[in-house]
């Protein structure tokens, strides 16, 4: 930064404009390439998004207003009822992420030798990027390669075509992504675990208190920030699932693994065509879809902030 | 401790939790070992059927070195570096001086600037795309690695100065009160006060962005084409069509692009934990 005050002046009364707001000024210009980057690409595209979404527009030429004309559509539209539901699919089921992190981190919470490098192995899948882990799973489901079969083969069941199948796909996918979801969950919680005020559990342990009740009691409500912090990470990671679709089925098969984040990106930039103006519409929702949870988020942000 | 400590139950359990432990493991990391091996199969296994078997040689250098000497992939690779370091670094100092800023001052519009930010790195990447390749198309950026380079910066700029902020917020704040005091200037107490204390923090964030920048796939689609400027996630596809079927190939190819934030993570993991989970604990 560039606002030392020019020549530090030994005179009290001579002091510079600057010098007398330092307090009040400072902080916007700390702040000032941060917010002008933020804006630029991304408070000011999600206004444009929105204007775009009333128009009709291949993204080359002139754009057409047309009012409401793209949600209308939108109504209409089977694949967009067919992309919501599987949003839906994908926000309850990713959920299962949390219990499912809870599990192995209560699993791992031990001090045996080596446990370091099982927590590590056990975190491993959420550094893979999801294009990795959807190549990965792609061949574990393939119909005579992959592994799933082979191991269902011996104990007598299958073959099934997982991503082949137009209701199993889905399931598939988020299957795939619960993969290294649950891994961050977990992180979360044995993080969370190492916390926990031992005292507590030795006064439970002398009240009676064991297994399931202490843990649902005891251990759970003392969890609550790693708890937050995992639904977030989840609800977000279930709204944003764009690549393991891209990697694993690509919409496919007959556009039954599609999302809003997916159909989205096919209506405007893929060969069906540029329909720049039904894309930003299908944005719009998936934005205001996003948008309760990010109120309740900040909402939470704030009266914690509030009680400090 | 919860649950029970393993010293204080039978023996018995003992037993079965210390082999439970390697068979869950092996569980878990099923997919993930069955690539692997792929990767060093010849390609005969996969025409004769042998996909689970063991492979029947040990093909480890020469499928690695067709990734590495026959494909595109060392230049993806590159290309990934060059998107992600700058990323990393921008968005780094951006959030320094936002952090400090919202972490020290107090002013009227604070919380909003904060929330603006941590709403923002909240938003859907759809709702950004059309205007944002727009954008960088008209900035003559489309399908160059700058152009990339500085959407990255701007939108992991939300993250970082949550992050930041809330960590500048849980230093001690005498430290800055007695800086002023002695008549030191602002921007000498960020630098000379606050960034060295910063540190752990910068180590931590950097380890963050560089994974989620290295993974990153979205943008790279929507923002580039072609070798000359895809990272690795992007190229990876290309890089698949190029060996169809040729499992043994793909499977290395994926490997090679998943290393690097890999050993990121293991060379760092305190930092990267430590990034991961500011917050889950009070």
């Amino acid at each position: 930064m560039t606002d030392a005050p020019a020549v530090p002046s030994t005179a009290l009364p001579a002091r510079g404009w600057y010098k007398r707001n330092e307090i009040a000024v400072t902080p916007w210009l700390f702040l000032a390439p941060a917010i002008l980057f933020f804006a630029f690409y991304v408070i000011w595209p999600i206004y444009q998004s929105i204007a775009i979404s009333f128009y009709d527009w291949d993204g080359l030429g002139e754009a057409r207003y047309v009012g409401m004309a793209n949600y209308v559509e939108l109504m209409d539209d089977s694949a967009f009822e067919v992309s919501l539901w599987n949003n839906l699919k994908w926000l309850l089921l990713y959920l299962l992420a949390i219990p499912g992190g809870l599990f192995i981190a209560l699993f791992l919470n031990q001090t045996v030798t080596g446990i370091r490098i099982y927590k590590s192995l056990f975190f491993f899948p959420f550094v893979l990027s999801q294009v990795v882990v959807g190549l990965v799973f792609s061949w574990f489901y393939l119909p005579n390669e992959g592994l799933l079969n082979g191991v269902l083969g011996l104990v007598g069941l299958g073959p099934v075509n997982v991503l082949g199948d137009p209701t199993m796909a889905t399931y598939g996918i988020i299957a795939a992504g619960l993969w290294p979801q649950t891994a961050y969950c977990m992180i979360l919680y044995l993080t969370g675990l190492n916390a926990v005020d031992p005292e507590q559990i030795e006064a439970g342990r002398l009240d009676g208190a064991k297994g399931w009740r202490m843990l649902w009691y005891i251990i759970i409500p003392q969890l609550r920030p790693a708890t937050f912090i995992a639904f977030v990470v989840t609800i977000i990671g279930a709204l944003r699932s764009f690549d393991l679709i891209s990697i694993m089925t690509n919409g496919g098969p007959f556009g039954q693994t599609r999302v809003l984040s997916f159909y989205m990106f096919e209506k405007a930039l893929s060969e069906y065509g540029f329909r720049m103006g039904y894309g930003a519409a299908i944005a719009v929702v998936l934005f205001l879809i996003m948008l309760v949870f990010i109120a309740y988020f900040l909402w939470s942000m704030w009266s914690e902030e509030k009680g400090r | 401790m919860f649950p029970t400590p393993i010293e204080k139950t039978p023996r018995s359990w003992q037993l079965t939790y210390q082999s439970l432990l390697p068979v869950a493991l092996i569980m878990w990391l099923l997919p993930l070992i069955a690539v692997a091996v792929f990767s060093v199969k010849p390609a005969v296994d996969f025409t004769q059927g042998n996909y689970w078997g063991l492979p029947s040689s040990f093909e480890l250098f020469n499928n690695y070195g067709q990734v590495f000497f026959n494909s595109d992939m060392p230049r993806y690779m590159l290309n990934s570096v060059l998107i992600t370091v700058p990323t990393v670094i921008g968005a780094v100092a951006l959030s320094c001086l936002a952090g400090f800023a919202l972490g020290i001052y107090k002013f009227k519009s604070n919380i909003w600037v904060f929330f603006m930010f941590v709403a923002g790195n909240f938003v859907p990447f759809q709702i950004l795309m059309v205007p944002v390749r727009d954008l960088t198309l008209d900035m003559g950026l489309y399908n160059t690695k700058t152009g990339l380079v500085l959407f990255h910066i701007a939108f992991q700029t939300g993250f970082c100065t949550l992050f930041m902020r809330n960590f500048i917020r849980a230093l001690p704040y005498e430290l800055v009160e007695a800086a002023r005091v002695e008549g030191i200037a602002e921007w000498k107490i960020f630098w000379y006060v606050v960034i060295p204390l910063m540190k752990p923090a910068i180590a931590a964030l950097s380890v963050l962005i560089f994974t989620f920048i290295w993974n990153d796939y979205f943008w790279a689609v929507v923002l580039t084409q072609g070798p000359e400027s895809q990272p690795v996630t992007a190229g990876i596809t290309s890089f698949n069509a190029q060996f169809r079927a040729a499992y043994h190939l793909m499977s290395a190819g994926s490997i090679v692009a998943a290393l690097p934030p890999v050993l990121m993570f293991f060379l760092m993991q305190k930092h990267f934990i430590a990034g991961l989970t500011l917050g889950a604990v009070k």
